[in-house]
């Protein structure tokens, strides 16, 4: 067995590294993902076991338009991974520039599923397929949403002086990184509620 | 039997505390001030809901529903479970944990020290929303803390302010309030840890505070999703649980259960650590199999997420299910197994010191091993579709939260209390305290086993005259439980305000938590300390003393 603890001199550790907060971010974000994935197995759990799964008279979700939404989501995530690279390389005007392009390309595609969501024909009481469909989407409609806020948050914080540098930048880094994870996610959803249909159309 | 001594170790002077009271009604962002905080408010938690198992234990002395109307009952049980494990054992621990891990592993806080803050005052209203439960329309929720649907979809008073929806909403802000608090432990036991302090060196209590929060990061997001979609059920009337609406309830078990059972590894997962730190100081022996028991602890979090179905045995579950869930839940029995051998062993030959807290260290060992055998017992298939939904499993699952966490909880006290406050206890109190606790929760939970298997369901009011010679003792057993709290209330009052004054190490203990003055400085340690090896070197080296820090 070793000696006891020997306290001995030595320089004392930072609170709130960015390293250990970027830590942080990761392993809540790992929470997340148990959220998401709950919520996907009971929507597998109720679809496969629902001897009814589409209300009367809806055939399937369009599929078309959500897809274009998918590629505008998915190349967003592109874009905001370039504004931390032009960070990096100290040009601050492309940085501001491609952030604002991710979140105006967050809020495009809030906006198509809004419109997907007036013209469905089932609302969320409407069965088990209704009330999954709006849970899943609005519960991922939520997370874009303050994906965006973030990023506008970082945007205007960007003007203050010396808290993003090209060293330094927390907050672009956890605003990108939570907006890559409601990309995955996204594409989750996507496979689950719009590619997966055929079979489904029962009774 | 070694005399306890509290002044042989040099430089230990008495310190000053260095706060007043009021710091602990502010946003602190002290680990140590949050801890308190922590504690304190997850006690008076435990009044109200030891409260409501008086007047729970009182109805049940006759066999007529006659103190309390059965939907109030339903109130008080559902209250009582719920502000017991979401308002007492959980934020305790972790109120334990806030206050000590920093210390034990050489950092001068937790690594996001306001997050932590908010994690803790998210509590209080949380807490007081349960409690607005009993206010609202129709009552407090009364499906039980589990909520079961359908029954929890009922909704008698018809408004969308109810108790179950004020119930769900004050869980929910419990799970968050964890979620956050795990982010803060994993961080920080991963990143803050003083140079030397390797994983294997770390004393068993941080790991086996690392192990529940592992589960809480992992766990907490499926009870979340659960309560989320009951939540819908009940206020927007969507049909996910709701078998009137095609819904599945056997659904909410599975996402309930992949959550609680683990839960109840994060309650008694901390306790192990509590008196694998207590058991070696006063038997003075190093902790028999040190790696052996880290490694147990991460292996029983993992396998815990594996048994959740070992609650529906009886809820339709197909057969192979039930074989499998029979198989893994015996094989958590391995590494709990490995840990009661090692305590067994480490007081084995020891020279006793029989402090207040080894009494309730001790008593735990003992008492758990009854509650493991129960528990074996349940997970077999056959004893389970027996006794389920009787008092078999509510004095099982009391073993286990009461006899085993709330122990160690005690032990925790008792023994850290002089670091906690730079005061020491009273011994004798202690002990009085230990016999009223341990004749009481005996008296209580042991005839609840034979209730059960004579058949006296659970969650009942009234019940068949046969059962009531044995509700007499366990209701007298009770009435002592909440007796035997009164000792230790004044106990701590007593001694926090005028007693005797602790010096830095008064236990001869090893670990760095001991290094440091009593109570800490604000930031702990005037220079991070270098570890240089184990936290159980009883026997093998001699404590030294207490190192020259910041105030002298
Ligand atoms: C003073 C000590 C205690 C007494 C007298 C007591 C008594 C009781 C009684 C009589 C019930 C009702 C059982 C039923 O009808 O199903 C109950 C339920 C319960 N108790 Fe305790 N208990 C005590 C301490 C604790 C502690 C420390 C915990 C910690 C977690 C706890 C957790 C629970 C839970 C989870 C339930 C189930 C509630 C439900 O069915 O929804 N109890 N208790
Ligand atoms: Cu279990």
């Amino acid at each position: 067995m070793d000696t006891p603890a020997q306290p001995a001199p030595i320089a004392s550790a930072h609170h709130e590294e960015p390293d250990n907060r970027m830590f942080g971010v990761t392993i809540l974000l790992l929470s997340e993902s148990m959220l998401f994935f709950v919520f996907f197995a009971a929507y597998v759990a109720l679809r496969l076991t629902s001897p009814r799964w589409l209300p009367a008279g809806v055939d399937g979700l369009e599929v078309i338009r959500p897809a274009i939404n998918t590629v505008v989501l998915v190349s967003s995530s592109f874009v905001i991974f370039f504004a931390e690279k032009a960070l990096e390389r100290n040009n601050l005007t492309l940085f501001r520039g491609l952030l604002l392009l991710t979140s105006a390309m967050g809020g495009y595609f809030l906006l198509g599923q809004a419109i997907e969501w007036r013209s469905l024909p089932f609302g969320l009481t409407t069965g088990q397929f209704g009330s999954t469909f709006y849970l899943l989407t609005g519960f991922h409609g939520l997370h874009v949403l303050v994906g965006i806020l973030l990023q506008l948050g970082v945007f205007a914080r960007s003007f203050v002086a010396g808290l993003y540098t090209p060293e330094k930048h927390f907050g672009l880094s956890a605003a990108s990184l939570f907006w890559h994870f409601v990309d995955v996610i996204w594409l989750i959803l996507f496979a689950l509620l719009y590619l997966w249909q055929s079979p489904a159309v029962q009774g | 039997m070694v005399e306890l001594s509290d002044g042989n170790l040099g430089s230990n002077k008495p310190h000053q505390p260095p706060a007043n009271w009021r710091v602990y009604f502010s946003f602190s962002t002290d680990h140590k001030v949050i801890g308190i905080q922590y504690l304190v408010t997850s006690f008076i938690a435990y009044l109200f809901a030891g409260l409501f198992a008086m007047v729970i234990r009182g109805e049940l002395m006759t066999p007529p529903s006659d103190l309390v109307d059965r939907s109030l009952y339903n109130g008080l049980f559902t209250m009582h479970g719920t502000l017991m494990i979401f308002g007492w054992i959980f934020p305790s621990l972790v109120g334990l944990s806030n206050y000590f891990v920093p210390l034990m592993i050489g950092a001068r806080d937790m690594a996001f020290p306001r997050l932590n803050a908010v994690s803790f005052w998210m509590l209080p209203p949380a807490g007081l929303l349960l409690m607005a439960g009993f206010f609202v329309p129709g009552g407090a929720a009364q499906a039980g803390w589990w909520s079961y649907p359908p029954v929890s979809l009922q909704n008698p008073s018809g408004s969308l302010i109810n108790g179950e929806a004020v119930w769900i909403v004050g869980v929910a802000i419990y799970g968050i309030s964890s979620i956050l608090g795990a982010v803060n432990f994993v961080a920080t036991i991963f990143r803050l840890r003083a140079p030397g302090m390797t994983l294997f060196r770390m004393p068993i209590f941080v790991w086996t505070t690392l192990s529940a929060q592992i589960i809480q990061l992992f766990g907490i997001p499926s009870v979340t999703a659960a309560v989320v979609l009951l939540f819908f059920d009940l206020e927007f009337g969507t049909g996910f649980f709701n078998p009137a609406k095609g819904g599945d309830p056997i659904l909410y078990q599975h996402l309930f259960w992949f959550y609680s059972h683990p839960a109840v590894y994060v309650m008694i997962l901390p306790a192990f650590g509590i008196v694998s730190e207590v058991l070696p100081v006063f038997a003075r022996k190093p902790l028999f199999g040190y790696k052996v028991v880290a490694i147990s602890s991460i292996m029983i979090a993992a396998l815990s997420f594996l048994v959740w179905a070992h609650h529906m045995f009886a809820s339709g579950t197909p057969n192979w299910m039930r074989i499998l869930f029979m198989i893994t839940s015996m094989a958590i029995a391995v590494p709990t197994g490995i840990k009661v051998f090692s305590w067994t062993a480490t007081i084995w030959g020891g020279k006793l010191r029989l402090t207040a807290a080894m009494h309730f260290a001790i008593g735990f060992v003992a008492m758990f091993l009854f509650a493991g055998i129960t528990g074996v017992m349940l997970a077999s298939v056959p004893v389970d579709i027996h006794v389920n939904n009787t008092y078999f499993v509510v004095g099982h699952f009391h073993y286990v939260v009461y006899a085993g966490t709330v122990s160690g909880i005690y032990a925790a006290i008792y023994y850290w209390f002089p670091k906690m406050t730079g005061r020491m206890l009273n011994e004798n109190w202690g002990k009085i305290h230990f016999w009223l606790n341990f004749i009481g929760l005996n008296l209580l939970f042991i005839p609840m086993h034979q209730l059960g298997l004579l058949g006296m369901l659970r969650r009942v009011a009234s019940y068949d005259p046969q059962y009531q010679p044995l509700n007499v003792v366990a209701s007298i057993g009770g009435f002592l439980l909440g007796v035997s709290t009164l000792p230790f209330i004044f106990n701590v009052v007593i001694s926090w305000t005028r007693g005797k004054r602790a010096v830095a190490n008064p236990w001869r203990a090893l670990g760095l938590e001991w290094t440091i003055p009593s109570p800490p400085p604000v930031e702990n340690f005037a220079k991070i300390p270098v570890v240089t090896g184990m936290p159980y070197g009883y026997g093998l080296i001699e404590p030294t003393p207490a190192q020259p820090t910041a105030s002298e």
